[in-house]
């Protein structure tokens, strides 16, 4: 340390200087370590669905029935197709909801008592558990019309996706200046087109990941389907049926003893992980683009 | 010695006056912001507000508009006259007001959508126009705002591509396009190069030609290049206002003049 640019700056400045490279070094360290923590287990759970998905994965899944024990084929195709209609109408019921509720806290209500209120519920509903969601729906509509059905399915999933909508739609129309708001106004334009084609405009890209991200979580929950669709080993889109779903499915076929259901599991598993991977990607790449 | 002028208004000497302003006081909550305000301002003249941060300056130009409506706690008694008809208690829908009297922010804030478009919106909300005459309001108001030649081959690009200072002049053209009687301008060059403040600068003096131009600047040689007339503001107080060379040259009081030579402020 002697001569060059260091010469002139006293040792007490220089102890401090080296003492608070020391601390820079182990704080980066700790931080380095705690993501490789989580990296670690994310990328073994990927290959364990990788090595044992892969494997069962053929045309059958995609397009035979769920077999009976012990069957020789057999795939997954009724409870993809009741995935798919119970997770997108579900989504389709709830986005709307869920988008509007969060205009009327972020631009109508965020003084008001009613506002305040539907905050703290919707915020109860998001972290509430999804098997209460289930029961919840079980109770209601289950008991009450006698049948499990893709309806009830439906509910019990719109359910769990509008408290996220509104959070994300909220948060993101908050995060719009308000001189952008100004400016509009300042036109003479109504309110509802200042929302409507201005501040929501605005927060387009963020909504729309917010339900991406929402379609994907319940691409994925099983208990709120367990007591509401319940599952069917026939191909039907009829939803007044109970109807089949791929986490349910997972779930009996999984824990069952026999080799093809286990094998038909874990194929399963891997192509949900792949959608909700494929969501997840899009949602970033739309984010992104739009900032 | 007291800054609070007396109840007397201010009045240019054979001016037509388009706004005046009558005993206006105005509260953020429970802060008296603008104090007693009395002034008339001159139609189809530049008239500049000036004083330490603070002072109110912007406060009243966002009274002329009632944009302090949005948030609940600010109030304005008074009365502020555009023709002789009050605004402030006016019957007339706000946003017809707003149609009148256009308003330019300090930060340039394009909406997320394409040049045309930023453009046609504030148009569209009281006018419906054939496609020919939509696009020939675009071009006029570009070509106002000094805009038309950098952008008329990219019409169709997002208002958020442009520099700050095209923003700006985006932003204006959308506040001229709906052709406004009055047009407010909060520190509209405040965020800018000097070449785009020039360029600003030209077509203030271009607009009062047609319009009633306020300007709220915090740099005195901005508000003595473009304005005919200054008021000087300080604390929620009115305390000088008159041709802008008299304001600047032979200030009628003490501290008029030690906020211009720069002793104070």
């Amino acid at each position: 340390m002697s001569g060059g640019l260091g010469a002139g700056i006293s040792p007490d400045k220089l102890r401090r200087h080296a003492r608070r490279k020391i601390v820079n070094r182990v704080a980066l360290t700790l931080s380095l370590g705690a993501m490789g923590f989580g990296l670690f287990w994310l990328a073994w759970i990927l290959f364990e669905t990788v090595r044992l998905g892969f494997g069962g994965l053929s045309l059958a899944v995609f397009t035979e029935m769920t077999p009976p024990p012990q069957a020789a084929t057999g795939g997954l195709a009724n409870a993809l197709l009741g995935s798919a209609l119970m997770v997108l109408l579900a989504t389709f019921v709830a986005t709307p909801i869920g988008i509007m509720a969060g205009v009327y806290l972020a631009e109508y209500g965020r003084r008001r008592w009613l506002g305040r209120i539907t905050q703290f519920i919707s915020d109860i509903l998001l972290s509430a558990p999804s098997i209460v969601i289930g029961l919840f729906v079980y109770a209601v509509i289950v008991a009450r019309f006698k049948s499990f059905s893709g309806w009830a399915g439906v509910a019990a999933l719109a359910l769990i996706v509008i408290p996220v909508v509104i959070r994300t739609t909220e948060s993101m129309l908050v995060l719009i200046p308000n001189s952008l708001r100004e400016a509009a106004y300042a036109l003479g334009t109504p309110k509802w087109k200042v929302i409507w084609s201005v501040t929501l405009r605005a927060a387009r890209a963020g909504v729309v990941t917010g339900v991406l991200l929402a379609l994907a979580r319940i691409a994925g929950e099983t208990a709120p389907l367990l007591f509401t669709a319940l599952n069917n080993q026939f191909f039907t889109a009829d939803l007044g049926q109970p109807m089949a779903s791929l986490p349910v499915t997972i779930f009996k076929f999984a824990m069952s003893p026999y080799e093809n259901w286990r094998e038909l599991a874990w194929a399963g598993v891997f192509i949900i992980t792949l959608a909700v991977l494929a969501l997840n990607i899009l949602a970033r790449v739309l984010f992104r683009n739009k900032k | 010695m007291s800054l609070v002028m007396d109840a007397r208004v201010e009045t240019p000497v054979a001016e037509q006056i388009k706004i005046s302003v009558r005993d206006l006081n105005f509260f953020y909550g429970k802060f008296h912001a603008l104090k007693r305000i009395n002034i008339e301002i001159p139609a189809r003249k530049v008239t500049a507000f000036i004083g330490p941060s603070g002072c109110g300056k912007s406060t009243l130009l966002r009274v002329f508009n009632r944009m302090y409506e949005l948030y609940p706690e600010q109030r304005a008694e008074g009365r502020v006259e555009l023709d002789g008809e009050d605004i402030l208690t006016s019957k007339t829908d706000v946003s017809l007001i707003r149609a009148k009297i256009g308003m330019v922010f300090q930060k340039p804030t394009p909406f997320p959508m394409s040049i045309y478009d930023n453009i046609a919106f504030g148009v569209r909300l009281f006018e419906r126009l054939p496609r020919v005459e939509m696009d020939e309001r675009v071009e006029w108001a570009l070509k106002k705002a000094a805009l038309w030649n950098e952008v008329k081959d990219k019409l169709q690009q997002s208002g958020a591509s442009l520099s700050g200072g095209q923003q700006q002049r985006l932003c204006i053209a959308r506040g001229i396009a709906i052709k406004p009687e009055v047009l407010l301008l909060d520190e509209p060059c405040s965020a800018l190069d000097p070449i785009s403040t020039g360029k600003i600068e030209e077509l203030i003096h271009e607009l009062k030609a047609d319009y009633t131009v306020m300007i709220v600047t915090h740099n005195m040689q901005q508000a003595a290049r473009v304005s005919d007339y200054t008021a000087y503001m300080y604390l929620g107080d009115l305390v000088e206002f008159g041709p802008t060379a008299e304001l600047f040259m032979k200030p009628k009081k003490k501290d008029t003049e030690d906020y211009i030579t720069g002793r104070f402020g």
